[in-house]
Order: C-alpha cells, then sequence, then structure tokens
C-alpha cells in the first residue's frame, strides 16, 4: 500500500507528514509505504497511492486522482492521523 | 537523535509584526544572523506561502516556515521566533500563529532526521503554547531539548 504526503516544496511540512503518519500507521499495524512530495511531483508519485495526507491549503493543486484526499489539520497530532487513516484504509 | 544545538542568534523573542510576512521575515533574519541563508532565502520562504498558501502553518498556533534547497542555503539551520502579538496566516484551523519556525536545508535528504526530532519535540501538544510564552533563550532551548553551540558555553 502506499500513502502519500504532500506539500509545496517536498521538505519540511511533508517530511513531519511522513514521520507522524508512519507513526499512525505503527499504532494501526497497518503496513504501508510513505512518500514526502511537493505539489509538482504528486501526480507522477501519487497515480497508484491510495491515500494522499495533505492540507486544506493544498487540496486544490492535487488534480484529478483515484487516491482518498485526506486533509490533516494538526501535523503533529497522532491522534488525528490515526483516526483519520483508520477511517480512510477501514 | 537530538536537534542540533540552537544559537542565541538563531531566536528571536516577543518580536512585534504587522502580518505573516513579517512572521515569516523574523524567522529568514534569525536563520541569516546565525550564518545558515542569503536573504535570498528569506523571500524565497515568503514566495512559498504566496504561491501555495499558509499549509506552512502545520498545527495550533505554529508555521514552519521553509523552502527548498538552493544556494542562498550555506548551512542547514533552525531559528525560533515567538511573537509578541499572534498574526493570521490565512489558515482554516490553526491561525493565528504565536511560533514560526524557520528551517532551511541544503539537501532534500539530510533533513529527514531533523525533521523526526522536531516531529518528537512537538507531539507534546504542551510545547507550542510554552514556546509561545517563553521569555528567555534558555526556556526556548529546553523545550526544545537542545543545547547553546559549544562557543557560546
Amino acid at each position: 500500500m502506499k500513502i502519500v504526503a504532500l506539500c509545496g516544496v517536498g521538505i519540511g511540512t511533508s517530511a513531519i507528514l511522513k514521520v507522524n503518519a508512519e507513526r499512525a500507521l505503527a499504532r494501526l499495524d497497518i503496513e504501508a509505504e510513505v512518500t514526502a512530495t511537493d505539489v509538482a511531483g504528486v501526480a507522477s508519485v501519487g497515480f497508484d497511492a491510495q491515500v494522499i495526507l495533505t492540507s486544506s491549503e493544498l487540496v486544490d493543486a492535487i488534480g484529478k486522482t483515484n487516491a482518498d484526499i485526506v486533509v490533516i489539520d494538526n501535523y503533529f497530532d497522532v491522534d488525528e492521523l490515526t483516526a483519520k487513516l483508520e477511517t480512510a484504509l477501514g | 537523535m537530538p536537534l542540533p544545538p540552537l544559537p542565541t542568534a538563531a531566536i528571536t523573542i516577543g518580536v512585534h509584526v504587522e502580518d505573516w510576512r513579517g512572521a515569516v521575515a523574523a524567522a529568514g533574519d534569525a536563520l541569516e544572523r546565525s550564518g545558515s541563508t542569503s536573504p535570498e532565502y528569506t523571500k524565497r520562504m515568503i514566495g512559498v506561502i504566496d504561491e501555495f498558501g499558509a499549509y506552512v502553518v502545520i498545527a495550533p498556533g505554529l508555521a514552519l516556515a521553509h523552502a527548498r534547497p538552493g544556494p542562498d542555503v550555506h548551512t542547514e539551520g533552525l531559528s525560533v521566533v515567538t511573537l509578541a502579538e499572534p498574526v493570521a496566516f490565512g489558515h482554516p484551523h490553526n491561525d493565528p500563529v504565536s511560533v514560526v519556525l524557520g528551517l532551511a536545508v541544503t539537501s532534500g535528504d539530510e533533513h529527514v532526521l531533523l525533521v523526526a526530532e522536531l516531529a518528537n519535540v512537538f507531539n507534546d501538544p504542551h510545547v507550542i503554547p510554552a514556546l509561545a510564552a517563553a521569555t528567555d533563550v534558555d526556556s526556548i532551548r529546553s523545550l526544545l531539548g537542545v543545547t547553546a553551540p559549544s562557543e557560546e558555553q
């Protein structure tokens, strides 16, 4: 399973989202590859992803996708990430 | 792995700014003072928000200002700025912002350990309000679990 963590420039915020998404997946005992990327790369990196994690600010930049887009408000809140990933993947 | 030492020059406490641009500029100024970046990097951090919006406000009250690696980044760096009065960045959930971190990295890969450690620090929800309320650099360093560089000790 593939999950994409998206930010504007592909460093910093997407890396934090990736780290905490991996913690949430460990809690859920789900195996998945989490890749950090930027807006320019999301079409190619995300084409086979099941879930795209991002900020509400970037949803419109994603374009057409088959992935579930999951908006995260607090990137440091592993409880929020766990709940939303459980819903998306459950 | 702890965060690298944080020089006093990279910390600004209780700065007065007009708006989010002033807040990001203050984080850029602190990166410049600590020798991490050139002024062009500060402009690029503001440009990221102009282009993509307030997604850098990644938690209530906290913005992580950053841009891509570039020739205006001399060394990896982190700066911490607290605002005298919080400002809005335009984020639907996490405004207003009272703490701005400035992040500069020289390559896309090397920062992963740094941000993993940032994630460890900020997974404690008390850290952001405590940083916003801190009045001296030692309190800021203590909250982040970092030391001063050896030349400052």
